[in-house]
């Protein structure tokens, strides 16, 4: 094994996801530049509509990163937004709403971490029920029926709002990244899990509670998906049983795109960002190129598949 | 007819550093065939060889008189040679059945023949009077059943010379018993067994003849009846008996109160009422064979295990640690035994390893870890300890097992606890490395730390501890001053009493 060739993977792996960020959108300018992918409003429309799997990636790769994963965050936006609708509906009060909401994706995300931790419960099949408890919940509570939301404030501040021109959600967005960045980056609870999800002996060992380590991450995770809820209720001015379907699926695929391995121990927070908009920036481009919804799934499908094997391959470089 | 199942001549291997120097070695029909050494003595490799998990660089392996080539483990097992691994490779999920069966299923028609497999592991079980049910799971089995179960796989296969590598290590009493019970009856049947164990007195009594293997030779190979227990030691120990590490008288000053204070701790039914105490500046060393209970009781101390009674007081104070959280509170830090799984976190660097137990207190202003402190501490680490790294960034695994180490070592200095644990610290390192580890271990009880030190190394125990405590079976057998100790034969033999 030669020391310096491994070094060199290591940069291309890190750099996998720009690379391929870069090369798509080149890719796309070219092709559909004179459809109007390059104008601005497409781009800004392009971070606007990404921006719940976008928040909900970055407590992806906590999960991730402690080597856990999480299915409920589609269900939990769903519910999300419908408590925080009926509470509006009932109250008008946004700060009600918010704990109320915050608060439910909270108490799945521990539940979730209780589920894991106490019962041990493989974390695939414990968010797998519990994303089914809580989709069924957010069908069951209205009836099925949408919760239209009055309330213009809060509506312009969590969805379709913005300042200095640009979209609240972008704003928020970048909030997040910024939390997430910095946990992982500045405070002792960001080591914490990666040690958990690097080698949960060793972790154990050192004297880390990986119990409370793993609860955390899935609570964040419950939280995070929360506020994604609220965005989707305030961007769409209702809640709907059938916000973030299938996101937890985008969320991963966001997340292992942009570097964080699935088995736990590393991160890339920004990766996760690049990650989800370069899928935002693929719906898009076939939205554009008027390709039918059944194309638009199918490709997506495709691209997924080819980016997380180009990133494996060069993973696997690096560990021979 | 040739009286050897077995003849392994002029046997060479090595890896970088020549491990076996032209190894000769027979095993006749029928017989238990003890093969002993001290510690990187060559025992492990000759073994490997022999089942095909290594190939031999030169020599001749002969199999009933007839040359045959082992060039990987299929070729091993075809030859009759089966080995019962320390670790048991049995399939913990699924039946005793079908372990038996693994690989060499019964099939018919592409249907597995179930009924038949089974009645072929009870009939094997009953020959050897293991008295379990095939459609049991081996996971609810004792480990003591589940090594009889593994021989019971090997003997399905026809096996004609079986090697039980340490096999009654984490036995009791009774289940070793049993196991001498099945031995002898397999030995009736004509299959050889190579038996390799540091346990003198359990030789002494299954064994019909000995081989014992130093610095990569035979240096003796004879019937058991006509060696004692103290020749098979001092062969195994050689002429240059401890003169690799050397005792350097240390500063600190001893007197004054107890550090450490345990008493009648109990970790489980089998290791308990262990007592002993530790000065400041002190270096007790704990001695004894594998499955003495060393690890476990530095793990009760450290939190990782339920302790189940006695009392553990540092500076008079009681201390009960649920967790190794507490434990590090209380002023306690172990470096374990397996430093891959259970001391290193191996796909981050250096700096994230060495900082892991102190991270949380390496903050300014309440929230932020100060990168600029980690970075200056690993790097104090790095230039005292003598890491040899590019810089601390370096992903951990692309060190070498001494350095690694160091890193190990480096994290717990870090955190200054009162009393340090180390289990094996140098197992699997360089000689260089050793020797520096144990002038780190050393220079830290100098500046009046407690230290307890396990080590299957007995010339390195007696190199650094001031006192050393043997054990036996989870026991304390008995406290020796370092004064006392003569020669490191006196010690192999104390670790042997019951």
């Amino acid at each position: 094994m030669q020391f310096s060739k491994n070094k060199k993977n290591i940069q291309w792996d890190k750099y996998m996801v720009y690379i391929i960020f870069v090369a798509v959108f080149i890719l796309f300018a070219i092709i559909l530049g004179n459809k109007g992918f390059l104008q601005p409003r497409n781009l800004i429309n392009i971070l606007r509509q990404t921006a719940m799997i976008s928040v909900m990636a970055v407590a992806g790769v906590f999960v991730m990163a402690a080597g856990q994963i999480d299915l409920t965050v589609g269900a939990v936006t769903a519910m999300t937004a419908m408590l925080v609708s009926l509470v509006l509906q009932a109250t008008n009060s946004i700060l009600l709403a918010l704990l109320v909401g915050l608060g439910f994706g909270m108490a799945v995300g521990c539940i979730n971490g209780l589920l894991v931790t106490k019962l041990k419960l493989p974390a695939f099949l414990a968010t797998l029920g519990t994303m089914e408890l809580v989709r069924g919940a957010a069908m069951w509570i209205t009836d099925t029926a949408a919760v239209p939301i009055d309330n213009k404030t809060f509506c312009t501040v969590f969805g379709i709002g913005s300042a200095a021109g640009i979209p609240v959600l972008v704003l928020w967005t970048i909030l997040f990244y910024i939390i997430g960045i910095l946990i992982f980056n500045k405070c002792a609870f960001g080591r914490h899990i990666l040690a958990t999800g690097g080698n949960e002996n060793s972790a154990i060992y050192s004297g880390i509670n990986t119990v409370k380590v793993k609860i955390i991450a899935f609570t964040m995770s419950g939280a995070f998906a929360a506020f994604a809820g609220i965005m989707y209720a305030a961007r769409m001015q209702a809640g709907r049983y059938s916000y973030g379907d299938g996101d937890e699926m985008s969320v991963i695929a966001a997340v292992v795109l942009g570097g964080t391995a699935m088995s736990g121990g590393t991160r890339s927070v920004i990766g996760a960002l690049f990650g989800s908009v370069l899928m935002g920036m693929m719906n898009n481009a076939v939205i554009l190129a008027n390709l039918s919804s059944a194309q638009q799934t199918m490709i997506k499908g495709g691209i997924i598949i080819l980016a997380v094997a180009i990133s494996n391959l060069s993973q696997r470089k690096k560990n021979n | 007819m040739n009286q050897y199942v077995l003849e392994m001549r002029g046997i060479e291997k090595s890896f970088g550093v020549r491990v076996l120097k032209g190894v000769d070695f027979s095993l006749k029909k029928g017989e238990v065939h003890a093969l002993v050494g001290g510690n990187g003595a060559g025992k492990s490799t000759l073994m490997k060889i022999m089942t095909g998990v290594y190939t031999k660089d030169a020599g001749e392996i002969l199999v009933n008189g007839q040359e045959t080539s082992i060039e990987d483990t299929h070729d091993a097992k075809r030859n009759g040679i089966g080995m019962i691994f320390q670790e048991l490779s049995l399939v913990q999920s699924m039946t005793v059945e079908e372990n038996i069966f693994l690989g060499t299923e019964v099939v018919e028609k592409g249907l597995r023949k179930t009924a038949y497999m089974t009645e072929r592991s009870r009939e094997v079980l009953e020959e050897l009077g293991i008295d379990v049910d095939p459609k049991e799971v081996v996971g609810n089995l004792s480990v003591g059943m589940s090594q009889m179960v593994e021989i019971a796989k090997a003997m399905e296969k026809n096996a004609k010379i079986l090697v039980l590598d340490e096999p009654t290590a984490s036995l009791s009493d009774t289940e070793t018993r049993q196991l001498f019970k099945m031995m002898r009856e397999i030995q009736e049947k004509g299959v050889s067994m190579i038996y390799i164990s540091h346990r003198m007195s359990e030789i002494m009594e299954i064994a019909d003849s000995i081989s014992i293997l130093r610095d990569g030779k035979i240096v003796h190979t004879g019937r058991i009846a006509d060696i004692t227990m103290d020749e098979i030691i001092a062969h195994m120990m050689g002429e240059n008996t401890g003169k690799k590490f050397d005792w350097v008288q240390r500063t600190y000053d001893q007197a004054g109160p107890d550090l450490l204070t345990v008493e009648h701790l109990k970790v489980n039914e089998r290791i308990s009422d262990i007592s002993f105490r530790l000065k400041k500046g002190e270096i007790l060393g704990f001695a004894g064979l594998m499955g003495s209970g060393r690890t476990e009781i530095l793990e009760t101390m450290f939190g990782l295990r339920n302790r189940e009674g006695g009392t553990v007081s540092l500076k008079g104070v009681p201390v009960n640690a649920g967790n190794p959280g507490e434990a590090i509170r209380n002023g306690f830090a172990l470096i374990p035994e397996d430093r891959r799984k259970k001391g290193l976190v191996l796909i981050h660097a250096v700096k994230e390893n060495a900082i892991l137990p102190k991270v949380a207190k390496l903050r300014k202003q309440g929230i932020f870890v100060d990168e600029k402190a980690a970075d200056e501490m690993v790097n104090d680490n790095v230039e005292k300890l003598n890491i040899v790294t590019d810089d601390i960034y370096k992903r951990i695994n692309l060190l070498s097992g001494g350095n690694q180490q160091k890193v190990v070592i480096a994290k717990w200095m870090n955190m200054q606890p009162e009393v340090m644990m180390l289990d094996e610290p140098t197992a699997g390192v360089d000689v260089g490395a050793k020797a520096e580890i144990i002038d780190l271990i050393r220079n830290y009880a100098d500046e009046g730390k407690g230290v307890l030190f396990v080590s299957s190394e007995l010339a390195e125990l007696m190199a650094v501890c001031d006192r050393i405590i043997t054990l036996y079976d989870g026991r304390i057998t008995g406290e020796i001053d370092r004064g006392e100790l003569k020669a490191e034969e006196e010690l192999q033999y104390a670790i042997q009493q019951k």
